[in-house]
């Protein structure tokens, strides 16, 4: 791991939670959407806070694929845990939302549980196949 | 009362539909990333534009994004009934167990001890997060 890829896993831990913080305030704004009226759900995306959500979630898919593409998905997806923490402090001082002793402790499990991942390496090796295999192969 | 119940159900059901598309999602979004290679390599080497052109050839990234896409408005639905700190990390966090099992069956990735153990840490504090 160098500091590079270190960088996008931390692209992969902001850009999220910011920006489903932002989705959530949007969608407030716009209010509960009933099964009887999904297509309201495509208007969603001119509401100014929803677009600025999509955007930092487009920041946050560029890191992902590049983070998916020298690293196992069960790396990647713990690795990035760190955004519960931020998402929760974000909800609980910029969106106002009241945040129970449950849910903190909640958070703090999941946290430690992907502690446990990331501590490990951060993708399956795979044996190459030797040569004759690929020509036993084209023989056969 | 009904109204709570109601929101809770469509927050749950919201919460199921991410889990299951951005599980399938995540899965053929890594295995087209893994076929092209690490993507700051593969870039130094032939350039940005074949980076994006190998992106969008090939078939599981775009498979991968139609699951996303599934996923995401199953959020937008989900956060229009429910509290971002509970739809968030219960998603998030119920993926990653369906993740690691689907991680292991379909791209067969070494999921050790420790990160069944992992697992079983994040999907209890999921079932805490819903307090």
């Amino acid at each position: 791991m160098n500091s590079r890829k270190y960088l996008v896993l931390a692209g992969v831990s902001v850009f999220a939670p910011v920006g489903d913080s932002l989705l959530s305030y949007g969608m407030k704004q716009v209010g509960n959407i009933s099964l009887k009226n999904i297509p309201d759900l495509l208007l969603a995306i001119t509401n100014p806070w929803v677009a600025l959500g999509i955007i930092l979630l487009l920041g946050f898919f560029a890191s992902y694929m590049t983070a998916l593409s020298w690293a196992d998905l069960t790396y990647v997806l713990p690795a990035s845990s760190l955004g519960y923490v931020l998402l929760a402090l974000i909800a609980r001082f910029a969106l106002h939302e009241h945040i129970s002793l449950m849910r903190w402790l909640g958070i703090a499990m999941v946290s430690s549980g992907v502690g446990f991942v990331t501590s490990g390496p951060e993708v399956t090796r795979r044996p190459r196949r030797p040569d004759n295999d690929t020509v036993a192969t084209e023989h056969s | 009362m009904i109204k709570h119940a109601i929101s809770n159900l469509n927050g749950w059901l919201a919460i199921l539909a991410i889990v299951l598309s951005s599980s399938a999602g995540d899965v053929l979004l890594s295995r087209g990333m893994k076929q092209i290679g690490d993507l700051g390599k593969v870039r130094r080497k032939r350039g940005f534009g074949f980076v994006m052109s190998q992106i969008l050839r090939s078939r599981y990234f775009l498979l991968g994004v139609a699951c996303m896409a599934i996923s995401f408005y199953s959020l937008l639905f989900g956060l229009s009934w429910d509290d971002v700190s509970l739809v968030g990390p219960a998603a998030a966090s119920l993926s990653f167990v369906v993740n690691a099992f689907a991680a292991k069956m379909f791209l067969h990735e070494r999921v050790d001890g420790r990160r069944w153990a992992a697992a079983l840490f994040v999907a209890a504090g999921v079932v805490l997060m819903a307090f």
